[in-house]
């Protein structure tokens, strides 16, 4: 089990970064987005190799209107 | 006088001096327009999670107007969310620029200062180029400056106020202590506090909810743009000492004598 921008979501183990963003429709053609795993910025060109543990903590992000 | 010289960030020339914050508006057609009318050059935007249903991109719109993308760090109340903040907004807009705001009250939403200098220092180490949403302290300025912020934000009242300029005497003071630009943040309620702003010599406005709150954000905008320009053309041309007592302006040599 991890957990995608607060929402738990069931993975097989040895799931991807990138398996877990896709879920959510991201990919790493996807403009102006970031990806944090436990407090930690994951480039996008490592999203493929990065295996998420158990209980992982995964903040996806975007632009969004602001001051 | 002659033209007046681009103001300068980090190097980077800009021609307007007003920033734009994409907050509040009713709709992206609506912002584009605003944006479009207030003629920056320069525009905040914010992170937050993705929602797959989300319609619309705030990117695709922002491109589309060629504005400088100026993340900003809103919502976060320690060093360490804010400097994470600043390095995932790199990570999706490919900037190293960043509006900083750590802050330190849910009420005020005022900035957190030893929070607000630990971020900094932690985010200039790490090459980022940091404009920090500050009080209006010229002390706090000067060690803004000293850490290596390419320009200082102090606020003329909270976030969304709308109650301009409150102590004008100590932005005068923040723009003899530092060298950097000085960009006027937070309390902007209408096109005087955008002039008066210019007027006491800060080097741009950054607006926000005066804009996109108005009733025609549009014409506010517009209103803005003229407001920052008036009030940087009054700046440079120098204006008169205040009197208490008034003192004519015509001649009294050659007074006729009537009666």
């Amino acid at each position: 089990m991890i957990v995608l921008n607060g929402d738990a979501m069931q993975l097989p183990a040895g799931s991807s970064l990138l398996d877990a963003l896709a879920q959510i429709g991201i990919t790493p053609q996807s403009r102006g987005v970031a990806v944090a795993v436990d407090g930690e910025v994951v480039p996008r060109t490592h999203w493929e190799a990065y295996s998420l543990h158990d209980g992982a903590r995964v903040e996806a992000l975007t632009a969004t209107q602001g001051g | 006088m002659g033209e007046d010289e681009p103001l300068l960030i980090a190097r980077q020339p800009l021609q307007s001096r007003l920033i734009s914050g994409t907050g509040g508006f009713a709709s992206l057609e609506l912002m584009a327009q605003a944006l479009a009318a207030s003629g920056s050059e320069i525009a905040t935007v914010a992170l937050r999670r993705i929602d797959p249903a989300a319609r619309g991109s705030l990117l695709d719109v922002l491109t589309e107007a060629g504005v400088r993308l100026l993340p900003n760090t809103a919502g976060c109340h320690t060093a360490r969310d804010a400097v994470i903040t600043a390095k995932m907004a790199r990570e999706a807009f490919g900037t190293d620029w960043v509006k900083l705001e750590v802050i330190g009250d849910t009420e005020t939403l005022l900035p957190d200062a030893p929070e607000l200098l630990r971020a900094a220092e932690e985010l200039i180490a790490d090459s980022f180029t940091v404009l920090p949403y500050t009080t209006d302290d010229p002390v706090l300025a000067r060690r803004l400056e000293d850490l290596g912020c390419a320009a200082v934000m102090p606020l003329g009242s909270p976030i969304g106020s709308g109650m301009g300029i409150r102590n004008p005497y100590n932005l005068a003071l923040i723009r003899e202590a530092v060298r950097v630009p000085v960009i006027l943040d937070a309390g902007i309620g209408s096109a005087s506090d955008a002039s008066l702003a210019m007027e006491l010599g800060c080097d741009a406005v950054m607006v926000a909810s005066a804009i996109s709150r108005a009733q025609d954000p549009v014409t506010m905008a517009l209103a803005m743009r003229h407001a920052v320009h008036a009030g940087r053309l009054a700046h440079r041309a120098g204006r008169i000492p205040r009197r208490l007592h008034a003192q004519a302006s015509t001649p009294e040599e050659g007074l006729a004598q009537l009666g």
